[in-house]
């Protein structure tokens, strides 16, 4: 953490394919917010999700870039797509898909991005560490979650619990008590 | 490994994120949006974790929780994008005005909303008479 610092003229081949995947998750996700198909937003996603994940796998943490890849390229995209689905979404190209304010967000969006790249340039300039591979397995990162994370482990598991039921009565019409189908009579 | 492209790719797909919310009209690509947020987050969380070299991996396993949180956060969101959908028939979010105050909106933005069943406990505009219209005109135009 401390070590001499190499330079940023001779980046290792780590750093080379990091920043290819970095770029490709960063265009993807400008294609995301900026494409006129919602579908293609949505599979836009899956490639910029998958590029992180590939980032996570140089960074050495093996696990967690699985876990990426199985969630949320297999289970959050394909409900995103669900979702496009059961709102009966134009499948083609639609415009109306931007707001009106959208130069003021592309001007917040860009005054986020000068404060933050220039705030990590300047603080994390001098921060370096060399890579070796295995302490993002997942017999370790286990080991960790079971013995020091137990807690809030099981209290995550609540939560999902919570999140199911709620999906659940949320999107049921047939429960007794609950105000009638307003489309249904029509 | 430098710590900086990490932190500058992170900082890039945030701002991305902060954009898109911003935006997007529709509530299913402000919800994607809301994740490209999060994912630029676990991976802050995973190269500082790399660089501090953190024995009980504290980075790592939080970004593990912050995944299963943003999963629970996508179910939770799209099933009220769906009971939305069912009650107004769009999911427009520069329709959805219902909380907004009286004075601000505009006689065109109050007559394209379409009163829920679910929100009659707030004393309601004054548009009773044009409400069957306005909902017949807007499914008509939606199929």
């Amino acid at each position: 953490m401390t070590e001499a610092v190499p330079s940023y003229l001779s980046p290792t081949g780590q750093e080379i394919v990091f920043l290819l995947l970095g770029a490709v998750a960063v265009g993807s996700a400008l294609l995301v917010v900026t494409t006129r198909q919602l579908v293609h937003a949505a599979l836009w996603l899956v490639v910029s999700f998958g590029a992180l994940a590939g980032g996570y796998l140089v960074l050495t943490a093996e696990f967690v870039a699985w876990v990426q890849v199985l969630i949320y390229v297999g289970a959050v995209v394909v409900l995103m797509l669900f979702g496009i689905m059961l709102t009966r979404a134009p499948i083609g190209r639609s415009a109306d898909l931007d707001s009106g304010n959208r130069p003021v967000a592309a001007v917040v969006a860009v005054a986020t991005a000068a404060v933050l790249v220039t705030v990590v340039i300047d603080g994390f300039r001098t921060a370096y560490t060399p890579l070796t591979p295995g302490h993002g397995a997942a017999k370790e990162l286990g080991a960790s979650v079971f013995a020091t994370w137990v807690l809030p482990f099981e209290a995550l598991s609540v939560l999902l619990l919570a999140a199911l039921i709620g999906a659940i009565v949320l999107s049921r019409t047939d429960i007794p008590g609950s105000p009638p189908d307003e489309t249904g009579g029509h | 490994m430098h710590i900086v492209y990490p932190a500058v790719v992170s900082a890039l797909l945030f701002s991305v994120g902060v954009y898109g919310v911003l935006a997007r009209r529709n509530t299913i690509l402000v919800l994607m949006s809301v994740e490209l947020m999060l994912n630029a987050v676990n991976l802050n969380l995973v190269a500082f974790d790399v660089w501090l070299r953190d024995r009980l991996h504290s980075g790592q396993v939080l970004t593990l929780f912050v995944i299963v949180i943003a999963a629970a956060e996508v179910g939770l969101g799209l099933a009220i994008v769906l009971a939305l959908y069912r009650n107004r028939r769009t999911v427009d979010l520069d329709h959805l005005r219902d909380l907004s105050e009286p004075a601000d909106e505009r006689p065109a933005l109050l007559l394209s909303t379409t009163p829920a069943p679910l929100d009659n406990r707030q004393p309601a505009p004054a548009l009773d008479g044009g409400r069957a219209d306005d909902q017949s005109a807007e499914r008509g135009g939606k199929p």
